[in-house]
C-alpha cells in the first residue's frame, strides 16, 4: 500500500499531519502498538525537520506485512555534514524556530534510535532525503 | 479473552427509543448505529462515558444499576458515598442532615469515598520515583479514560497508574475494620453511590483486577431523589453527627478537576471532558508532548461533578465542595460520632500493600481485522468505497459518519445503497427501484419516520 503526503515548510502548525495520518492508518492495520509508535515518533520528527529547515517536501510511505518504509524527500539547503547533524545536541536551527520549542538537536538521533534502518542523502543547497524502515518481522 | 464480553451499565431501552440518532451523533468512539429505528451499542466499541445517556431527548438511555431494596440483603450496609453528592443539595443543607437521612432509608453506616484518598498523593508521588521510565504517568481514577485507552490509544496502556482508585481503598478498609470487629464478610454490603456509568462498569468489570470488593451501585441522580424528599419532609428534626472522619482538602477535591494533579510532584498537568481529552493523547502518542509526568484525564467537563448521574449543576457543585473547606476548618475538634469509623490511616501500611493492580490490556476497536494482509485488502476496499460516498457525514445510512458506513459495508454489516447519495443516482440511472430504496430507509429509521409525508396526503 502506498501514500503520500505534503509537508509545507515553515508552517508548524500543520507539522505532524503525517505522522497522525498514518498512525491511524497503522492502528487500523493491527500493527503492534509498540511499532507504532515508532513510527509516528520518528516520522513527526522528520516532519519537523521539513518544516524546520527546508521549504517544502514530501513523504511517500509504502507499507507491506513485512516492513514500513517512509521516504521523505525536501527541497532545501541540505545538510553540509550528516555526520555533525546525527550527535545528540547539535543543531543549526534559528533562534526563531527554537523560541517554538522545537531545534533541540535531538530530531536526527530520535530518528535513528526509533527507526531499523536509516538513509540519509543530502545535496548542500538543493535538499535532502531520508529513508526510514521499520521491520514488522511477524 | 479476545472475544469476551464486557459490561456495560448503558443500556437502549427500546420500548423508548424513537431512533432520533442524537446518541449515534455525540458518542466520541462511534459506537452507535441505527436499524430498524432504534439505536444500537457496539460493545466493544463502547467506553461508558455516558455521552448518549445525556444527550437523549426520549430518556431512552438508561445506566443499569443495582436495586436499592439489594442493600436489606446484607446485616451491615454501608453507604459508600462521593464528597459530590453532598454538593448536589442546596446550600443550606448539610451533610449531616444528609447523612441522617442515609442512615434513615436504610444505611447503617456512611463513608465518603474520598477516604481512600487521603493515601494517595504519597502512594503516586512513590509509585512515580519507583516507575522513572513511565512518562507521563496517566492517572487510572477515571474508568472511562482507561477504556478509552484501551481501546483507542492502546500504545498508551502501560503509562496507566496501575493504583487503586480511592473507591476500592475505602471499600478494602471497611471490609478489613468490619471483619476485624468479627463481622462475617457475607454480612458486609458496600454500596456505591455513582455519578456515572463507567464506574458502574469499573465495579462490575474491574480492569487488571479480578473482582472488586464493592458489593453493588446506586445511580446517584436516583439516591439524590430519595434522599431530598426525606430531608425536606424532616427539616426541622435534631440530626446525628456523622459517623465518619472530616476530609482533607486534598482528599475531597480528589474527584475535581486537578484535584489529583496539584498534589503530584513534577509537571502534572489536568485535562477534562473527552473531547479534550481525545485530542491531547492524539499528540502524546506522537509525541508532539513530552517531558510530563502525571497526566489527570477525566471524561466529564469539571471530572465528576460533571458526572452524568449528578442532578445538580456542575459548577455550584465545584463551588459548594470548595465553600466546605472554609466551614469544616471552622468544625470544632473532638465533635466526633462514637461510632465513627477510625482513620483510615490508621491502615495505612496494609492499604499500601494492597494498593496496586494488574496490568491493563489492549483492545483495539480500530483494527479492521486481526490479520495484517486481510486488515490491508479491507482498507483498499475501504479507500475505494470512500471515493464515492459524498463525505459530509450526515448519518442518514445509519452510522455516523461516511467513514464509519465504509467501515461498516466492509465488515458486512451495511450496504453501499444505504447512502441516501448513492440511492438518488442509482434510481436516476434505473438500477433501484424506488420502492425498494424506501424500503431501505425504512429498515434504518422505521417505519414510522419513513410515512410520515405519505400519512399527510
Amino acid at each position: 500500500m502506498e501514500f503520500e503526503f505534503i509537508v509545507e515548510g515553515g508552517n508548524f502548525i500543520k507539522a505532524g499531519t503525517a505522522s497522525s495520518q498514518l498512525k491511524k492508518i497503522l492502528k487500523q492495520l493491527n500493527v503492534d502498538p509498540k511499532v507504532v509508535k515508532r513510527v509516528v515518533v520518528a516520522l513527526y520528527e522528520a516532519e519537523v525537520n521539513i518544516v524546520a529547515h527546508a521549504y517544502s517536501g514530501v513523504v511517500q510511505i509504502t507499507i507491506s506485512t513485512e516492513s514500513i518504509n517512509i521516504r521523505l524527500v525536501d527541497e532545501g539547503p541540505g545538510i553540509p555534514d550528516i555526520n555533525l547533524a546525527m550527535q545528540t545536541g547539535y543543531s543549526t536551527a534559528s533562534s526563531e524556530v527554537r523560541e517554538m520549542g522545537f531545534g533541540a538537536g535531538m530530531g536526527l538521533p530520535n530518528m535513528k534510535n526509533n527507526s531499523d534502518v536509516l538513509n540519509i542523502t543530502s545535496e548542500v543547497g538543493k535538499g535532502t532525503i531520508v529513508e526510514m524502515s521499520f521491520f514488522l518481522n511477524q | 479473552m479476545e472475544n469476551r464480553k464486557f459490561h456495560h451499565s448503558l443500556k437502549i431501552r427500546e420500548d423508548l427509543c424513537v431512533g432520533c440518532s442524537h446518541c449515534m451523533n455525540v458518542c466520541p468512539t462511534e459506537a452507535i448505529r441505527v436499524k430498524n429505528g432504534k439505536a444500537i451499542i457496539h460493545e466493544e466499541k463502547c467506553i461508558d462515558c455516558g455521552k448518549c445517556f445525556a444527550e437523549c431527548p426520549s430518556s431512552a438511555i438508561i445506566i443499569e444499576h443495582d436495586e436499592f431494596d439489594d442493600i436489606f440483603l446484607f446485616k451491615h450496609r454501608i453507604a459508600l458515598v462521593p464528597a459530590i453528592f453532598t454538593g448536589q443539595f442546596p446550600e443550606d443543607i448539610s451533610f449531616r442532615q444528609i447523612h441522617s437521612v442515609l442512615l434513615d432509608i436504610g444505611f447503617t453506616n456512611v463513608f465518603e469515598v474520598e477516604n481512600g484518598a487521603e493515601l494517595l498523593s504519597e502512594a503516586i508521588n512513590n509509585y512515580a520515583a519507583e516507575n522513572p521510565d513511565i512518562k507521563p504517568i496517566i492517572s487510572s481514577f477515571c474508568p472511562a479514560i482507561v477504556r478509552l485507552i484501551q481501546v483507542k490509544f492502546p500504545s498508551l496502556v502501560d503509562n496507566l497508574l496501575l493504583l487503586k482508585a480511592p473507591l476500592d481503598i475505602s471499600a478494602m478498609f471497611l471490609k478489613k475494620e468490619m471483619t476485624d470487629a468479627g463481622i462475617p464478610e457475607e454480612d458486609i454490603g458496600i454500596f456505591y453511590i455513582t455519578p456515572c456509568a463507567a464506574k458502574i462498569a469499573a465495579i462490575k468489570d474491574p480492569v487488571g483486577e479480578p473482582s472488586s470488593p464493592i458489593s453493588g451501585a446506586i445511580n446517584m441522580d436516583y439516591l439524590f431523589n430519595k434522599v431530598y424528599h426525606q430531608v425536606i419532609k424532616k427539616s426541622n428534626q435534631s440530626c446525628t453527627l456523622p459517623a465518619t472522619s472530616i476530609l482533607t482538602d486534598t482528599a475531597r477535591n480528589w474527584s475535581l478537576t486537578n484535584g489529583e494533579a496539584r498534589n503530584i510532584k513534577g509537571r502534572s498537568l489536568a485535562i477534562d471532558e473527552i473531547h479534550n481529552v481525545i485530542s491531547f493523547l492524539e499528540k502524546l502518542e506522537n509525541d508532539e508532548i513530552t517531558d510530563i509526568d502525571f497526566l489527570e484525564l477525566r471524561a466529564c467537563d469539571q471530572s465528576c461533578a460533571g458526572g452524568v448521574l449528578t442532578p445538580g449543576n456542575r459548577f455550584l457543585t465545584v463551588e459548594r465542595l470548595q465553600k466546605q473547606q472554609i466551614r469544616n476548618s471552622q468544625l470544632a475538634k473532638g465533635q466526633k460520632h462514637p461510632d465513627a469509623f477510625r482513620s483510615i490511616l490508621e491502615e495505612k501500611e496494609y492499604l499500601n500493600e494492597r494498593m496496586s493492580v494488574g496490568s491493563v490490556a489492549p483492545r483495539s476497536m480500530m483494527k479492521l481485522d486481526e490479520n495484517m494482509s486481510e486488515a490491508m485488502k479491507k482498507m483498499d476496499q475501504v479507500n475505494q468505497i470512500l471515493k464515492v460516498l459524498p463525505m459530509i457525514d450526515c448519518s442518514v445510512c445509519g452510522s455516523p459518519s461516511c467513514q464509519a458506513l465504509a467501515q461498516d459495508i466492509v465488515k458486512g454489516d451495511a450496504e453501499l445503497k444505504q447512502c441516501i447519495f448513492i440511492q438518488r443516482t442509482m434510481e436516476q440511472k434505473g438500477e433501484l427501484d424506488p420502492a425498494e430504496s424506501n424500503l431501505i430507509l425504512r429498515n434504518i429509521w422505521g417505519f414510522e419516520k419513513t410515512n410520515k409525508y405519505r400519512r399527510l396526503k
